[in-house]
């Protein structure tokens, strides 16, 4: 995203500014409303929520929920609380983004400083995986993780992760590296430098921006999935957002909203921690998905 | 000597090689778990598949069904009123919010940091959210009663007629910053001379914006249509979280029909059909914008 200060040269007057400025604010407490609703929540007892306070600061501040949602709450069978589908999202989530990564920077690569005949047509291929509806894979995906004996674990959910994240991974390196100056690819190759030698010396070192943007962007887009969460794992591999959605669905017993509000930060924790301390680079892998250059 | 040779022909092969041989598991999984599958799907759409894939088949058949199928009419319906409204609300928020900000706005960066920070949630927190906040028993209508407003009613996650409207409320609520943002990058992609001229020549700021300015802003909006329109088609859990579908049907969109009928329902036949009409929208709209944006790459 262009980041340079507006350079607009519209001037608008006082009055114009004032609404200008209200309106801005107006916005930021609407896209803050539900966050706010999560977090008062989560610390106060549930018979103030059902009193119709749920706006109110807590009366009586309490950590129980974040308790009972990590360890406690019923998910499903068990009462183990949040804390083992955590553990499943990570698990899942680090090998995929990984490995995704460091195929998209060799793609990325070879289609952009070793072309050959046809990689516009192989990139094409590729680019358009990434923005199939999911619904069409769903049924022989099941089909092959049986047949390979990764159904229902957490490694065949790395497997369709990774799959999946070629496509964009793909995508950021080889937009970047085209930015990147053939001549001293070339100059290497002329002095003998072979092809992983190239790689490793003159194209990683240089790589580290769009690393970051790939990683955040496989990162968020992995952890929030839900489809595939839903459809390719057991009780015991479930990821994070398919335990939460099964908590706040559960129709036994009392709704413990304060519960759910607690488990729904603590799924969205690690990816909002992430935008707050990399967000430009979250902001520049979503603009290079849709607008590109 | 003849031996070094060979050995030297032979590494040659490789290094000529190596580049499309690092390149080739992504592409062999490309073609396999991507156009493989795809094409899978659309061959079961013409099977008698049911509990289990089988290939038995049926012609047209699940088609004619499946557009006999009250739901499946629902859903469309569903994501035609869903998917205008989403696009065209988001654009028009997205687009006023970022013409204020590109008013040398004090904390810029700061609004928007508040402003894009929905798009780094799961659907699934988001739907958590706005599902208790819009609950008439304790969100929003209990708290405007319990401020002293005894007659407020806002039902509408309740109310079959009203209750697709809480999903373009909450989806508007997860991408309108992020269509902001790809409105700001092309406001600030926009020659200042022009603007300059017409100012001389005493254009007002309104006329500046809707004479020069919003017409530039066309490849904002084509990136914005077709990112929008594609999440639209395939918004799944956002639905499963905020209303199940629910109440009754009232919010089914295609992509929770195809779970439903494949996985529980046990028709894998009509679910392979609705998937694979739901890839030709998705294409009908991805395709040519790929294909304009490969080629202009060249």
């Amino acid at each position: 995203m262009a980041t340079n200060a507006s350079s607009n040269v519209i001037r608008t007057g006082a009055g114009a500014r004032f609404v200008i400025y209200a309106i801005l604010i107006l916005f930021c407490l609407y896209y803050l409303l539900p966050l706010y609703v999560m977090v008062v929540n989560s610390l106060k007892p549930l018979d103030e929520i059902r009193s119709g306070g749920m706006m109110a600061l807590p009366s009586q501040w309490t950590i129980a929920p974040w308790q009972s949602a990590w360890s406690t709450a019923q998910i499903g069978v068990d009462a183990t609380g949040l804390r083992p589908y955590f553990l499943n999202s990570i698990l899942m989530v680090v090998p995929a983004v990984a490995i995704s990564t460091v195929l998209g920077a060799l793609n990325g690569y070879v289609l952009t400083k070793w072309r050959f005949r046809g990689d516009t047509i192989v990139f094409g291929l590729l680019l358009f995986g990434c923005f199939i509806p999911f619904q069409m894979v769903l049924i022989p995906m099941a089909r092959m993780l049986g047949l390979m004996g990764i159904a229902g674990t957490v490694p065949g959910l790395i497997f369709v992760h990774l799959v999946y994240g070629i496509g964009f991974s793909t995508l950021y390196f080889r937009n970047y590296y085209q930015q990147f100056p053939t001549e001293l690819v070339r100059a290497a190759m002329i002095d003998g430098a072979g092809f992983f030698m190239i790689f490793r010396r003159i194209m990683l070192p240089s790589s580290g921006p769009i690393a970051v943007v790939c990683i955040i962007w496989q990162f968020t887009n992995i952890w929030n999935d839900f489809l595939f969460g839903a459809s390719f794992s057991d009780f015991d591999s479930q990821p994070m957002t398919v335990a939460l959605n099964n908590l706040v669905q559960s129709s036994t017993g009392v709704k413990e909203y304060n519960v759910h509000f607690a488990g729904a930060i603590m799924a969205a924790l690690p990816t909002l921690l992430v935008y707050i301390v990399a967000g430009r680079y979250f902001v520049r892998g979503l603009m290079a998905g849709s607008v590109k250059g | 000597m003849s031996n070094t040779v060979r050995s030297q022909t032979g590494n040659d092969w490789l290094r000529d090689a190596l580049p499309r041989i690092v390149l080739s598991p992504s592409l062999v999984i490309v073609l396999v778990f991507v156009y493989g599958f795809i094409f899978f799907t659309f061959y079961l759409s013409f099977t008698d598949s049911r509990i289990l894939p089988s290939f038995g088949l049926v012609g047209w058949q699940n088609y004619s069904r499946l557009f006999s199928i009250r739901a499946w009419g629902i859903a469309v319906d569903n994501l035609l009123i869903f998917g205008s409204l989403y696009i065209v609300i988001s654009c028009v928020i997205g687009l006023a919010l970022a013409i204020f900000l590109d008013q040398k706005i004090r904390a810029e960066g700061f609004i928007r940091t508040i402003y894009l920070y929905p798009m780094a949630l799961s659907f699934i927190v988001t739907g958590t959210a706005w599902k208790w906040f819009l609950d008439p028993g304790i969100g929003l209508q209990a708290v405007v009663r319990s401020w002293g407003w005894e007659s407020f009613t806002f039902e509408w996650i309740k109310d079959s007629d009203m209750a697709i409207y809480t999903i373009v409320i909450a989806a508007v609520w997860q991408t309108s910053g992020f269509v902001m943002a790809m409105f700001l990058a092309g406001l600030r992609g926009i020659d200042n001379e022009v603007l300059k001229a017409a100012q001389i020549d005493g254009a007002s700021n309104w006329a500046l914006y809707r004479r020069i300015v919003i017409p530039q802003l066309r490849p904002a909006f084509m990136s914005a249509f077709v990112v929008l329109a594609h999440m639209a088609i395939k918004s799944y859990d956002l639905v499963i979280a905020l209303t199940g579908g629910g109440p009754g049907t009232a919010t089914e969109l295609p992509a929770t029909f195809m779970y439903s009928y494949t996985f529980t329902r046990n028709q894998m036949g009509i679910g392979a059909a609705s998937a694979t009409i739901m890839l030709m929208s998705i294409a009908a709209i991805m395709v040519p914008y790929i294909w304009s944006e490969l080629r202009e790459k060249k």
